[in-house]
Order: structure tokens, then sequence, then C-alpha cells
């Protein structure tokens, strides 16, 4: 889309300020005039064009329809057409004072700059109800987000329920009759995903952060050692028994057919050594392999046998960038993670890295959005560049996206949505819209109008700075 | 037994024998607590429990009234509470009809209550209320006793998180001997509602909170530069014109419901009318009132704070603030004063004039102060107290004796604290408690750290420190994000303002905030996580 083009369609939107300046993320191109229509909430419909592929019994856009007629008019009954091309018509539409809906001619072009747009939660650290999750869904799917990347467990509580190995949620779980996702809460969460044209991103980490594994699997996790004996504590899976590979091809293979995306994320981070150290059998396996003291070979030694695995049950994978910093042997097509913002390096420079060795980027390390600091903390999500590091187009073009991550710490279902919206927005738009959509005052202006209709629609997003709402929110 | 600075009533001669043994006896009592769910928060003063177990059923236990109580059904401040603080013990447990046949142990049947002295049931809190209780929780008649209905509201709560439910999910509590009252008499928090409107559903909420922290006061910073909500009866136009819209207004009627519903929570509604900064929205429905601004000889077009020269400001202010002492019926009305940008002022013919005949030279703190002092004895002359933000002191206005300072400024705020009490003004600590200063992790810990008492200063100085307030500005803050970002931080500063100075530990502490984070879950208030972990009920769920 050539520049100037980008900037006639931002000067017609300023120009015709209030209707068109209200548009989260911002349109590729888009031509608006003062011509407006009036729109009838009982004889609109959303119609498939004669020529479309797609026509009634598309269920992902019938759906659509329907929850896009409800959130535009509230219930009143009909039915209509494309989720993200809705979101963008439904930011459109406007009211008088009197209470008329209008929509003024516009012409759109859109497309996303990015293809991952992506949204972590983690259900481990805290717990989060399926309806939390759900609605997070919806409101990536106002924001043009398309990735849900579900940190499902980790080292506190396993609350993934397999059928292959229920002891992982019996033992594993903060509660078991309670604090866990069945099966049939994981299929409602891809199909309500898939039907906002949002993809889930599975993760089971591991070597690393697998404490809850253990009381499910015993034998799983590395016992660690005092001395002689055994402290009584656990680290990291335990890499050097045939049961431990035993183990993960057949959990792989219930997450593979559960999981539908193509790709599957399995972790690899912060793996801490120390317990593998201290264990006797380990350092036995070390010296067999001919690792000597270095327990990364070993670290690589475990992620490639999964990574085979899990390859062979016809998945791709994300890992976190520790996989790529200490040189494991991945295929080509791995996607890597960049999570850490100063080490081992800055993170651009890890960018560079990471793409001159020809492999796929996520970008995550400035989008931490758990890390919290009081005041405007948008802007600086805002004014990331995903681009910005020294590198040839080809490596650039290595970028597919990122993803605002929310750890769990201290989140759950009592500041999830505040905390989330509307920064995460700020991410959003970096991901889909135009690299020359940088100014801060005019991005302000449509965000603040985008969180007031985020209360519209019931989302309880937090407020951008000083001001008010025609319609505040009200706990239900 | 500290005796703090505006006149504490000694507490009954056997209460207060109870009192001094119970003071020796704290760290260890504290520790010795029975059961692994036991987790009181704030500490009681003095807390004795057994192992010996009692049972309640949801059937058969009631709140009643001793026969010799000062108190009786009369009292609906006392019904009301019965009525809440039975739901908050029970409350989901409404299924449990038939199946109190748990003939296991004693049961625990009656709660009783007995007021000692005169109990105030009918009138508002104050500064010097009395808020002692004893706790003797025994089968099969527990018995909670005060001095005043203050005491059994604090006691109420206390036998509240007393109970628990064991595995089979009978509601059981530990017999224990709990003697209590709060180590400062003002712990406030403040809410603003101009940089943002609060919905009266969320002011409520809050007080509930505040109600089951032991919280007694809440600041309600009601107006400032961004909109004026307050709805005043003598000049309607100051909310017409200033308020965000006139949805986002505070009726007179809503004010009523705030002041009683705090009222029955023994939570004291301090407004404060800050002036003469912080007042851009008054200037919207009251013209005339702010300084214009100049630029060399003409009028900029915007204005700056009060006017403190024109006899009209001053007669609009005696007025405005006689109905505020007529609709908000605590002692104590909030000046402000914080934070007066003198550039305006400066920038002015008229003003620069008046500075020149009152003899001022170029020191604008003068005239701040000129203007401080003549609403403060404006607020006196209507027989109220004041308080003031810090800068009052420090830009050296003369103050009445009373007038009590809020210090805010982190910057040395134990030397300020030094500096006010040195004075003889009583202090309420704001500064290491801002809570809308939000960070990474646990920052409750730091708050809890706090203590209130550590500055330079002799026992009479020391005496003066009332209490504190945590502060949540609303700049970042709304009806969305209001309550997690609230609880349980606030909580933290909570324990510091009632609990003895010794409880301090900071395990404890994690501990017993993280059951009471899920026991305000339970009661509906959505305090964020401590850290990683779980509540048997989460929010949502």
């Amino acid at each position: 889309m050539a520049g100037s083009a980008l900037w006639f369609s931002l000067l017609l939107a300023a120009a015709f300020a209030g209707r068109a300046t209200a548009l989260w993320p911002w349109p590729q191109y888009i031509q608006t005039s003062e011509q407006r229509y009036t729109i009838f909430p009982y004889t609109f419909q959303f119609q498939y064009h004669v020529s479309s592929a797609a026509q009634v019994g598309c269920s992902v856009l019938d759906e659509a329809f329907q929850r896009y007629r409800d959130l535009l008019f509230g219930s009143v009954s009909f039915h209509f057409p494309q989720p993200m091309g809705l979101e963008t018509f439904s930011q459109l539409v406007w009211r008088s004072p009197e209470g008329t809906f209008y929509i003024n001619k516009t012409e759109i072009e859109d497309f996303p700059r990015f293809p991952h747009r992506g949204l972590l939660l983690d259900t481990s650290r805290h717990y989060l109800p399926l309806a939390s999750i759900l609605d997070t869904l919806d409101v990536m799917a106002y924001n043009k987000f398309n990735v849900f990347h579900w940190h499902l467990v980790d080292d506190s509580s396993f609350p993934y329920e397999s059928f292959t190995f229920p002891n992982l949620t019996k033992k594993g779980s903060y509660n078991p009759a309670t604090h866990i996702y069945t099966a049939q809460d994981v299929k409602e969460v891809i199909e309500y995903a898939r039907l906002r044209g949002i993809r889930v991103l599975a993760e089971f980490d591991t070597p690393g952060h697998t404490l809850s594994w253990g009381p499910g699997v015993p034998g799983l996790l590395t016992p660690c050692y005092s001395g002689s004996h055994p402290s009584g504590t656990f680290g990291p899976v335990n890499p050097a028994l045939n049961n431990t590979y035993e183990f993960m091809s057949t959990f792989f293979l219930e997450i593979s057919s559960v999981f539908p995306d193509f790709y599957l994320h399995l972790g690899g981070d912060e793996v801490d050594f120390t317990c593998w150290k201290s264990n006797p059998d380990i350092q036995a396996f070390m010296k067999k392999k001919g690792f000597g003291e270095d327990f990364k070979k070993l670290e690589s030694f475990y992620i490639q046998t999964l990574l085979d695995i899990v390859s062979a049950y016809g998945k791709g994978y994300v890992v976190w960038q520790e996989v790529f910093d200490n040189k494991v042997k991945v295929q080509p097509d791995t996607v890597i993670q960049i999570w850490r913002e100063e080490m081992p390096v800055r993170y651009t420079k890890e960018m560079e890295l990471v793409t001159s060795a020809g492999f796929r980027a996520l970008l995550s390390a400035p989008w931490y959005l758990n890390h919290i600091t009081y005041g405007p903390d948008w802007k600086n999500i805002y004014m990331v560049e995903p681009l910005a590091f020294e590198g040839s187009p080809e490596q650039k073009a290595l970028v597919i996206g990122g993803e605002a991550c929310m750890w769990g710490e201290y989140v759950d279902s009592t500041n999830l949505v505040p905390r989330l919206w509307p920064r995460a927005g700020a991410v959003a738009e970096r991901l889909w819209s135009n690299k020359m959509l940088t100014n801060l005052d005019f991005a302000y202006k449509r965000l603040a109008h985008f969180r007031c209709e985020l209360l519209r629609r019931g989302v309880q997003a937090q407020p951008l700075s000083v001001g008010y709402c025609d319609v505040e929110f009200e706990q239900t | 037994m500290e005796h703090r600075g505006l006149g504490w009533p000694r507490l009954p001669r056997l209460l207060e024998l109870l009192a001094a043994l119970a003071v020796q006896a704290v760290r260890a009592s504290a520790i010795a607590a029975a059961s692994p769910d036991l987790s009181l928060w704030p500490m009681p003063l003095s807390v004795q429990t057994t192992p010996r177990v009692l049972h309640l059923s949801p059937d058969n236990f009631f709140f009643g009234h001793s026969s010799t109580s000062k108190a009786g059904p009369s009292c609906s401040l006392l019904q009301e509470a019965f009525r809440r603080y039975y739901d908050y013990i029970f409350g989901f447990y409404k299924w449990h009809h038939g199946s109190a046949d748990l003939r296991v142990g004693v049961e625990l049947q009656q709660l009783q209550v007995s007021v000692v002295l005169e109990p105030e049931c009918d009138t508002f809190p104050k500064i010097s209320s009395d808020e002692s209780y004893t706790l003797l929780v025994k089968g099969p008649v527990a018995s909670l006793t005060a001095n005043r209905v203050w005491g059994v509201l604090r006691g109420l709560e206390t036998f509240s998180q007393l109970i628990y439910q064991d595995f089979y999910g009978t509601f059981t509590v530990n017999e224990s001997n709990i003697v209590d009252s709060p180590r400062f008499p003002h712990r406030g928090i403040l809410i603003d509602t101009s940089r943002h409107f609060l919905s009266i559903k969320s002011i409520f909420k809050t007080l509930d909170a505040m109600a089951f922290n032991k919280f007694n006061v809440l600041h309600w910073h009601i107006v400032d530069d961004p909109s004026f909500p307050y709805q005043s009866i003598t000049f309607p136009g100051l909310s017409e014109k200033g308020s965000y819209s006139s949805s986002h207004v505070y009726t007179p009627n809503d004010v009523r419901m705030v002041i009683e519903y705090a009222r029955l929570r023994g939570i004291r509604i301090v407004p404060e009318f800050d002036s003469p900064g912080h007042t851009q929205s008054w200037g919207e429905g009251q013209k005339d009132l702010l300084t214009p601004c100049y630029n060399g000889k003409d009028p900029s077009g915007a204005f700056g704070p009060i006017n403190p020269i024109w006899n009209t400001t001053y007669s609009f202010l005696s007025k405005f603030f006689k109905e505020i002492s007529t609709v908000f019926p605590d002692e104590f009305i909030h000046l402000g004063g914080d934070e007066v940008d003198f550039d305006c002022w400066a920038s002015n013919p008229e003003i620069q004039d008046f500075m020149r005949n009152k003899g001022f030279g170029r020191n604008f703190k003068k005239l701040e102060s000129f203007y401080m002092q003549v609403v403060l004895d404006m607020i006196s002359a209507i027989n109220k107290s004041s308080i003031v933000w810090q800068e009052v002191f420090d830009d050296a206005s003369k103050l009445m004796p009373g007038t009590v300072i809020q210090v805010w400024k982190v910057e040395d705020y134990t030397r300020e604290q030094s500096k006010v009490t040195e004075a003889g003004f009583p202090v309420i600590l704001s500064a290491p408690w801002y809570l809308d200063w939000i960070s990474y992790g646990q920052d409750w810990k730091k708050y809890y750290a706090v203590d209130p008492l550590s500055f330079e200063g002799s026992q009479e100085q020391k005496k003066l420190v009332i209490g504190g307030e945590a502060c949540l500005w609303g700049e970042y803050v709304d009806a969305t994000n209001l309550t997690p970002r609230l609880w349980p931080r606030a909580s933290a500063v909570g324990e510091r303002l009632w609990s003895h100075k010794d409880v301090r530990g900071l395990e404890d502490a994690y501990r017993r905030l993280t059951i009471h984070r899920c026991r305000m879950l339970r009661r509906g208030i959505a305090a964020e996580p401590v850290f990683t972990g779980y509540c048997d009920h989460e929010d949502r769920m």
C-alpha cells in the first residue's frame, strides 16, 4: 500500500473526525465521506453476495452475522457476514443523539500487517473459569487478534484434564473437581475461537515449569539431591530415563489429536540446571553421552527428542527463545518466540540473530502486559516497532507477528479484564495496521473511543486516563 | 493502652485490666492460633483460642441481645448488622436445611451481644467513637461485649472470620477469647470521584470491603479539576455545567444513601472540597470564581485557582460550605489546599495590586495562606473542624489547634510528621500509601512494613498521629478496576492501622492475607490475588 494513499486516508479521516476516527485497529486503506445512510435495525441484513464462495450454511459466518447484529442493535433479530470485516463494520455504525443508526459512505480495504497476532493466557498460576476464557476470545475478536496462546499448565497447577493420564489433574490441579478444563471445556474453547477466526495454540511447557506434572506421574521429574541423598524436592523433567520419552510420546499423541492447529507450543524456557546437576543418575548419563559439564547439551538432547516425537505426529512447533539460544537442533520451520527483554541480549538483537539463522520469529518481549506500572503504559506498548532491528528484508519477512502475554502470578478472573483491555489493544493495532501509524494523539483518540465501545459491549476495560464514557461500567 | 490525640475514651476497668494483660500476650497468642484455617484480618489485639470446637447450624444459630444490654431490637443498626453477618457466615449454604443433625460436639446456638454504655445506635460515628469489644466464644452461647454499637460491628466482623467449615462442610468455630481495639482511631480510604465518576454501587461495594477490613473513614474526594459531580442545592449550576454529564452526578439522595450505608458499617464520610487549587470544574458553573489568567495586559482565556481577592469568592464559599455542613454530618470537612499553582495568580494585575497593598511582596504562599485562613475560619464558625493537605501547614498558614494535617508527599515524610506534630497538630499519614501507584509484584508488603510512628519525636508528638489513609486517586481508576486495585492491597494498610505495632511478621501476614482475600471474594468483593494460588470459589465460577 503506497504511503501517500495512507496519508490521504488519514487526512480524510481527520477531516471527518468523529465517525471514522472510531476504528481500532486502523484499516490499511480507508476512504470516508460526509454522505451517510440510515440503518433500520429491523430491515437491515448482512447477506452473502451472489458470487461469494461462502453462502448460507457456512457456520463461521452465519454465527458471526448473528453476533454482530446483536452487538450493533441489541437483540433485534436478524442475520449476516466475515468476522474481521464485520468487526470493522460494527465500529463504523454510529448513533445520533435521537438514537438513529447511521453509517457514513465508506470504502475500506483491509488486511493485517502480520499474520500471527496473539494473546497469551496463563491458566496454571491461577485457574481461569471457562467464562473468562470465552469472554477474552470475544474481545480478541473485537481487536482482530487471531491466535489464543493457551499456556495451560506450569509449576503451580495442572488443570488440563488428560484422558490418557487422568492422574495429572487428579493430583496436579488446584482442585480436581472445580479447577480443571475437561475435554468438553477444551472443545468449547477451540470451537468458540474458530467461529471468531482465532487459532488455539496450546502450550505444554517442558522440561522446566513442570512441578505440577510430578504428583500425577511419579518418576517423571528429576529428584534433586542434597549430597548423596534425595532432598525431597523435584526439578525439571528427567531427560535420562526412557520412561520419560514414552510418557511424552503418549501424552503428545493425545495433545496432537485434541488441538487441531498445526502448531503446538512446546515451551523450553527457563530450565534450571541445579537439580539435574545434583542428581547422580543424570551425572552418569551426562558422562555416558559425553556431554561433559555442559547441561545445555542435556537440555538439547531432551528437546530434540521431544521435537522429533511431535514432528512424527505431523505437528509444527513454537518454542521459547532459550531453545534457540542454547543451540538445540530444531526443524527449519520452528517458530521462535522472543520474550527476554535484555538477556542474553537486547530483544532487538535476538530478533536479528533468530531471523538471520533463518527461523521465523514471534515478538513478545516488550509486550508483557502482566508487568504493570503507574500511568499510560499503553503508549510504550504501542510504539514498539517489531521490525526495528538490523536485518535484510528477507530476515524481516521471517517475523510472523507477536503476542501480548498476560502471565498469571498476580492475575485471575478478578482483575484479568481490566488488566488486559484496552492495553492489549495497543498490541493489536501494532500487529494489524500499517507501520506508519505512530501518532499517539491519533491513537489515543481512537483507543479512548474504542474503550468506551468496549464498555458498551459489556467488557470491563479500564480507563486510559481522566475522562468518562456515556455509559459507564456497572457490575452485574 | 495507648491513647490517641483527640481524647480517647477509657475502657471500662475490667476490660482495661484484660487489655493490659493482653498486650503482653499478643505475640504469643497470635501464634497460638489453633486451627490452620484461622485467619483473622486485621489481627486483634489479643487472641486466645483452644482446640475445642463448637458447631453452628444455619437453622438454629442466631444473634441476640443480652438482657442487660443497653441496646435492643429497636437498634436498627445492630439488626441490620445481624442480618448481614448471618449471610456472610452462612451465605451460599442455603441448601443445608434439614442436615442440622450433626450432634457431634457442642453446638454454638447464639452470639449474645451486650452494649455496656449508651449505645449511640442512632448517631453518626466520630473520631472519638469507641470501637473496642471483647468476644468470648464458648458453647452454647457466645458473648460479644462492647461499650458502643461501633465495637459490636467490629466484633461481628471478627466473629464471622473465626468461623470455618470442616471437611464435612460443618460450620465450626474454636473456643476463643478475644479482646480488641484499634491502635489508631482514623483508618481511612480515599476515593476520587472527579477524575472518574464512580457509581453509587461501586461506592457501596467499597464500603462493604472497608467494613471487612475494619476501615472507618471514607475520605470522599468528590470534586476536582476534571469534573464536579456533587449536586449542590444552593448552587445547582456547579454540577449542571461542571459534571461530565447529567448522568455523572451525585444527587442529594445519592449522598444521603452513601452516608447512611457507611453509618450502618461504622464508617464516617469525610467529604473533601479541595480549594483554592484543583477547582477548574467549579468555574464552569460558577462564573467569576476562578482567577482569570493574563498574558501581559490581556486575559489569556484560561483560568487558575479560586480568586482569593474578591469578596464574592468568600460569600460564595460561605454559602457553599454552609450547605456542605448540613449535608455531611461528620465533624470534619476536608478543605484540600494542595498543589496551588501560583503562575496564574502572579499573572493577574488585580492580584498583583492586592499583593502590594497587603505587603505580601512576591510571596504567593502568603496569599494562599490568606485564603486558607479565611476558609478555615468559615468552617469553625459553622462548628466544624478541618482537615487539610500538608501544604497548608508547610506554607505557614495560621492554623487553629485541632486542624488535622494530612501528610501525603513521599519525600522525607517522616520529617514532615516530626515537624507537624512538633507544632502540635494531629496528623493523618498517607505518603507511603498511594495505592494508585501500581507496580509489578507483591507491593502489599511495602505498605504493610510502614511504621506510622517511626519519625523523630516525643511520646506526646507520636500521640498526635491519629491514623492514616490509603489513597486511590482516580486518574487511571474507575468502576472497571477500582475493586481489584484497592483490595487486598489496602488490607495491608488496614492491619497496620488497627493492629498492635508488633504484628509485622510477613510470613504469617501472607498466610492470613491470602485467606482473607478468598473470604472477600466469597463476599462479593473482586479482590485481586496476592500471588499464585487459588480460592475454593473463584470469581465468576
